[in-house]
């Protein structure tokens, strides 16, 4: 175990630690590392009907290779990754630089801002499900306005998964506000007080100050928000649903995960798509650690 | 203290491995030997008929059920003081998810609701206790419930369920609608023509008013014309699929004919966005085919009330309608075999068929009850279900029928977007059916 001899005081107090953290960690372990360790297990696996499972070797793997379908779903995942993260990332800066002005009634923009986060998700999806409705929904209403005749939003191909993706980023903006403030808050006020003297505008300021110094923050905003733009799953469900005509083209991984794994029983190949997409997403968050030397600032 | 930490840490420690050891499952099936016990259930194994047991009794019932299930504890319970009625009751999403995990882990509910379409899947895994030896030793009889419904719950000769409720579908129309662009009401001599020819007066595009909904759905649509038209879904032995047929094609044909070529129903993309239910019930479309379990709801309906009649499916090639029906099953590990048998048999009897009919949600499967359910509305001729029994057909089944009923919605619906040709899609469906059947 311990290489080097520690006082008896010391054994005390490092056997104390490991007690308190003891709930913590036997938690992660059951529920988490226990779990992911089965994933990988049954991804070798076949399933049929219930839950009995034999060994399969590599015939799994195979089969993901050749899953058109799914290299599809790979597709849209990716278009809505590179859609929703920046736009998500873009947007919740700004909001955050005009929250941490001095305006009247800050409170109440942050509070609005902040309530797509609080709200579930399934109540998210069904009003912007009838805004997006083709035949009486309000987004159309307004274009008819305009004599356009609005499509079908959600029940469109072409429009499906970008419909999703402005509902995503509206939902996603009040969290990562809240990081980026605290971030805004952390930047001393005597840069800008220099920048003033030398009679900085606001928009250099911004531009020369506030985003250097915010890049470390905004480094951890967009690892996070890559992650869980991968794993886009809910409002694809919620609002699109396994019925639609467009589901084809808007479906993400985890959507055909949970098809796989729990339409079609076959737990099997779920599992050995969810560990792809595992590696996936690692690999895409090694990536950004190894970049983030090139640009993010640290004082 | 320390002592206390210690033991809390211990403590843990045997919960982990608990988990860990009782989560997995051994290669030839997902039996674990350190099921849990005392979940509502009595720890004992005697069943002295002193000692109470507790029944658990799972389903699906809607909030139109709960006072029948109320009524049928109760009347049972005084029957037999010696067991208790434990209900559980999951809405139908939930449903069949909760049942397999229990089935997994060997804690299935000792008596429960079993469908069509997933009966065969639980028989052939030795999942259902088999009822053959229980009715001969009882005397009871089976004549009381419609054939097909004791044949649907039949595996290998063996029967395994018994008959809970039915339902057929029919023409539901909206008279209002009718009446203001003077056409007659459908009734029972209609066939598909005449169908198509009142949809497409019904239609005012200024209105956005639809004759029909060309609803994709199976037992609701292209179930019934696809037999109407003397096509089928699953050959009679479950070897082979239909859907290529010429005659299933036709079926399939009518309902995307109604939006394509007649422009009388809302597009597949319009009836994602808002469903043809709701479409129907807001007077936005005149016809709908739907269930004999709507009665109740649209009867209800404030917009409806005074506007709904409903009429017999018209004639395809030949006259004809899908039937399913519930069934109540019970576990084969049961704990309590001779009781949950007891209950069983009473689920089954005329008194809670009669129960059934007071609350109208289903029609219930004990011949002769069906009568008080057709009274149950009587501005509604709900006789049209029970009078359609004559002609009606199975609803398709198979072993696995989930593996290819997936399969409907994801290529058939292309047929009714325009995606495919009717024909296109048949055969592609029938291609990936028969795969799916013959691994079987």
């Amino acid at each position: 175990m311990m290489k080097r001899r520690l006082s008896p005081m010391k054994t005390q107090e490092w056997l104390w630690g490991y007690i308190f953290v003891a709930p913590l960690i036997l938690g992660i372990a059951v529920f988490y590392m226990w779990p992911v360790i089965q994933t990988f297990y049954f991804s070798f696996t076949e399933w049929g009907a219930f839950n009995k499972y034999s060994w399969s070797g590599l015939k799994n793997y195979e089969r993901l290779l050749q899953d058109k379908v799914l290299w599809g779903a790979f597709r849209n995942t990716l278009v809505f990754v590179v859609w929703s993260v920046p736009l998500t990332v873009i947007f919740s800066i700004i909001v955050a630089a005009l929250l941490n002005q001095k305006v009247r009634g800050l409170t109440i923009y942050r509070t609005l801002y902040f309530l797509p986060v609080v709200t579930m998700p399934a109540a998210v999806s069904i009003v912007w499900k009838w805004l997006y409705n083709g035949d009486y929904g309000f987004i159309n209403y307004i274009l008819s306005f305009f004599h356009i005749q609005g499509p079908t939003w959600l029940s469109d191909p072409k429009f499906a998964l970008y419909a999703v993706i402005v509902v995503a980023v509206w939902m996603a903006i009040g969290n990562n506000m809240i990081i980026l403030l605290s971030g805004l808050q952390g930047i001393s006020s005597s840069y800008y007080e220099a920048a003033e003297l030398d009679g900085a505008g606001p928009f250099y300021k911004f531009f020369n100050i506030t985003l250097p110094l915010l890049t470390p923050t905004i480094f951890f905003v967009m690892v996070m928000q890559l992650i869980s733009a991968f794993q886009m799953f809910d409002l694809i469900f919620m609002m699109i649903g396994d019925k639609s005509i467009a589901i084809e083209s808007a479906q993400t991984v985890v959507f055909i995960f949970y098809k796989y794994a729990f339409l079609d029983n076959a737990k099997g190949y779920a599992s050995t798509i969810a560990i792809v997409l595992l590696v996936v997403i690692l690999i895409i968050t090694a990536i950004q650690m190894r970049l983030q030397k090139k640009w993010v600032h640290y004082e | 203290m320390k002592r206390i930490f210690m033991l809390t840490l211990l403590a843990l420690m045997v919960m982990v491995a608990g988990c860990s050891g009782g989560g997995t499952s051994s290669d030839d099936g997902g039996k674990t030997s350190t099921s849990t016990e005392g979940q509502g259930q009595t720890d004992s194994n005697t069943t002295d008929s002193k000692e109470t047991v507790t029944i658990t009794y799972a389903g699906w019932g809607t909030s139109g059920y709960k006072d029948a299930y109320a009524m049928i504890v109760k009347a049972f319970e005084e029957k037999h003081p010696n067991i208790k009625i434990k209900i559980e009751d999951t809405p139908n999403k939930q449903y069949w998810q909760k049942l397999e995990t229990a089935a997994n882990g060997d804690n299935l509910p000792d008596v429960f609701w079993m469908n069509g379409p997933r009966f065969m899947q639980y028989a052939a895994n030795d999942m259902l206790m088999p009822l053959g030896t229980l009715i001969k030793q009882d005397n009871y009889d089976m004549n009381n419930y419609p054939k097909s419904l004791v044949d649907l719950y039949t595996y290998d000769g063996q029967s395994y369920g018994i008959p809970k409720d039915f339902d057929t579908i029919g023409v539901w129309y909206n008279k209002a609608l009718f009446d203001e662009k003077k056409v007659e009401y459908p009734n029972a001599s209609w066939d598909w023509n005449k169908m198509i020819d009142a949809a497409q007066k019904l239609t005012d595009p200024a209105k956005g008013q639809w004759g029909i909904a060309a609803n994709f759905d199976s037992q609701g649509g292209y179930y019934n014309t696809i037999y109407q038209a003397g096509g089928y879904m699953i050959s009679d032995d479950k070897k082979s699929s239909g859907y290529d047929k010429p005659e299933a094609i036709e079926g399939i044909k009518f309902w995307t004919d109604l939006i394509h070529k007649y422009k009388a129903s809302p597009t597949m993309a319009q009836m994602t966005d808002t469903e043809a239910l709701n479409m129907f019930t807001s007077g936005k479309v005149a016809m709908l085919w739907e269930g004999s379990w709507n009665a109740v709801d649209f009867a209800n309906n404030d917009y409806l009330k005074d506007k709904i009649g409903v009429a017999a499916l018209p004639k395809g090639k030949q006259q004809s309608v899908v039937i399913h029906g519930l069934g109540h099953v019970m576990s084969k590990n049961t704990k309590h075999p001779k009781e949950a048998w007891e209950f069983l048999k009473f689920l089954g009897s005329k008194e809670v068929a009669d129960i059934h009919t007071k609350t109208g949600v289903a029609i219930p499967a004990f011949n002769g009850t069906q009568d008080a359910w057709v009274k149950s509305q009587p501005n509604l001729d709900l006789q049209i279900f029970i009078d359609q029994l004559a002609y009606s057909k199975p609803y398709p089944v198979s072993k696995y029928t989930a593996k290819w009923s997936g399969l409907e919605s994801d290529i058939l619906k292309k047929a009714w977007s325009g995606e495919l040709s009717p024909e296109e899609a048949g055969k592609q469906m029938a291609a990936k059916m028969n795969e799916a059947l013959a691994a079987e």
